[in-house]
């Protein structure tokens, strides 16, 4: 772990891999350490914002127990899910399977949020098994519908609104995983466990 | 009660913003020029809080449907009485805002607060994820809150208007630095950059030298804050302000220090820029 500066308010933690990263946020959320107002999980990094004095920060987070690895907040999302998505066939294609095949291995999986990006509430969620790595499309879709649940370097992750999008399409759920009037807002926040089930 | 008459290019409505939610992928936003913002409440004798408009190179024009109390700060545009000496506006009183000579982002402060519905608990239109009220348009009418607390007790801010000359601030470290190559980097920290005309509340983009990069390929998007430099392929800096991405995958090489952020959100296109460490 490497502690970069992000200027006046923030710190930039640096871990070797998605493990590490799913370790220290799960550490870094169980804890509240003082001093911090933000914690955002990315794929490789952790960006910590203080609203008190870094120095204090940086050391607490130099003391943080924690160790890699999918540990979840314990909360659990189930998303049913229609898996009639546009890249279904070609997905199947790619992992040498059929469109019930790739829709066995979607549901069958646990998967964790490690991080959100992209859009509010938009979760990368990340499998307990053995990712696939699915490329993005070659060039993006120019209009992906709400709820449109999609494969991607690894990934799975539903598109929280309409949106452009490069994610590979499996199917589409009718829950909002981002809704204004609902508190929290985001569903798929960094360590909750999702379940994808056929609908 | 306010009546928007006309907006201008772009008036919105500022707070403090969404502090905390980055990990859910949900942006600080907030009023770009913070140190304003907060002046601006502070002379109505208003909660920091409070919700203030922000007019971006004035053109805001504004009825009091009541008698407010009320202030500008930031830019300073011709037509307003209340220019960092709050003044009562009696019902039906226009307030017209022109255009400012220096400076970019006026803040107009009513007693009581703005009092639009919040989303995620701040008033704040985040331009980038589209989160918060929309942008004023002629028409709106625009709620005032119930005032609270002491009236204000200040009756003038001796506060120097935004410079129309070239600005210099301070460059802070940034976490990856080490992409550009040292001259990079000592360009960064000493050439004349401009700001030019494509920026906005997401940023600033800059116009100098090229700042080449020693190392190439791709980083995966990492979390960044208002005040990153980020540096695209192109070489041409981008100045985060208000409303950037909560993740970015160009590098950063280096942050602008908090408190100057608010005076760079006042730099207007074609003005100068000095970075210095």
């Amino acid at each position: 772990m490497r502690v970069l500066p992000s200027g006046s308010s923030a710190l930039l933690v640096e871990l070797d891999d998605l493990d590490a990263v799913l370790g220290f946020t799960a550490a870094l959320l169980d804890r509240a350490v003082p001093g911090v107002a933000d914690v955002v999980p990315a794929a490789r990094t952790v960006l910590v914002v203080a609203d008190g004095d870094l120095a204090d920060v940086r050391a607490a987070l130099e003391r943080l127990p924690w160790r890699p690895g999918r540990r979840g907040s314990g909360e659990r999302v189930e998303l049913p899910v229609h898996y009639d998505g546009a890249d279904l066939a070609a997905v199947a294609g790619l992992l040498g399977t059929d469109a019930d095949g790739v829709v066995a291995a979607h549901t069958s999986r646990e998967w964790t949020v490690a991080f959100c990006g992209f859009a509010p509430g938009f979760g990368y969620c990340t499998p307990d098994a053995e990712p696939w790595d699915v490329p993005r499309l070659a060039s993006p879709r120019t209009r992906v519908p709400a709820g449109a649940v999609g494969l991607a370097g690894g990934f799975t992750g539903v598109y929280p609104r309409e949106s452009p999008g490069g994610w590979q399409l499996l199917g589409r759920t009718d829950v909002a995983v981002f809704d204004l009037s609902r508190d929290p807002a985001a569903l798929l926040r960094p360590g909750v466990r999702v379940r994808f089930v056929p609908c | 009660m306010l009546t928007v008459l006309a907006p201008g290019p772009l008036t919105t409505v500022q707070d403090r913003g969404r502090p905390g939610l980055g990990g859910i992928g949900v942006g600080r936003s907030g009023a770009a020029d913070r140190a304003s913002a907060a002046l601006a409440n502070r002379l109505v004798g208003n909660d920091v809080a409070a919700a203030v408009l922000e007019c971006t190179l004035g053109g805001l024009v504004v009825r009091a449907e009541a008698d407010l109390l009320a202030v500008t700060t930031g830019a300073r545009c011709p037509g307003s009485p209340v220019h960092c000496a709050p003044g009562l506006l009696r019902a039906g009183t226009v307030l017209d805002l022109g255009s400012p000579p220096s400076g970019l982002r006026t803040y107009l402060a009513v007693r009581g607060g703005v009092d639009v519905v919040p989303v995620l608990g701040s008033r704040s239109t985040d331009v980038l994820s589209g989160l918060g009220p929309a942008p004023l348009r002629a028409g709106d009418l625009l709620p005032v809150g119930r005032s609270s607390g002491p009236p204000p007790g200040v009756d003038v801010a001796p506060v120097a208007d935004p410079p129309s000359g070239p600005l210099t601030v301070r460059l802070l470290p940034g976490p990856r630095a080490d992409w550009l190559t040292e001259e990079a980097l000592r360009l960064l920290g000493s050439a004349p950059w401009t700001v030019t005309a494509d920026s906005n509340r997401v940023g600033l983009r800059l116009a100098g030298p090229v700042l080449e990069r020693r190392l190439s390929g791709e980083l995966p998007s990492e979390g960044l804050v208002r005040g990153a430099l980020q540096v695209p392929p192109s070489g041409a800096p981008v100045l985060f302000l208000a409303d950037p991405p909560v993740t970015g995958g160009y590098p950063v090489a280096g942050y602008v220090a908090d408190d100057d952020v608010d005076r760079c959100a006042q730099l207007r296109p074609g003005q100068e820029l000095r970075l210095r460490r």
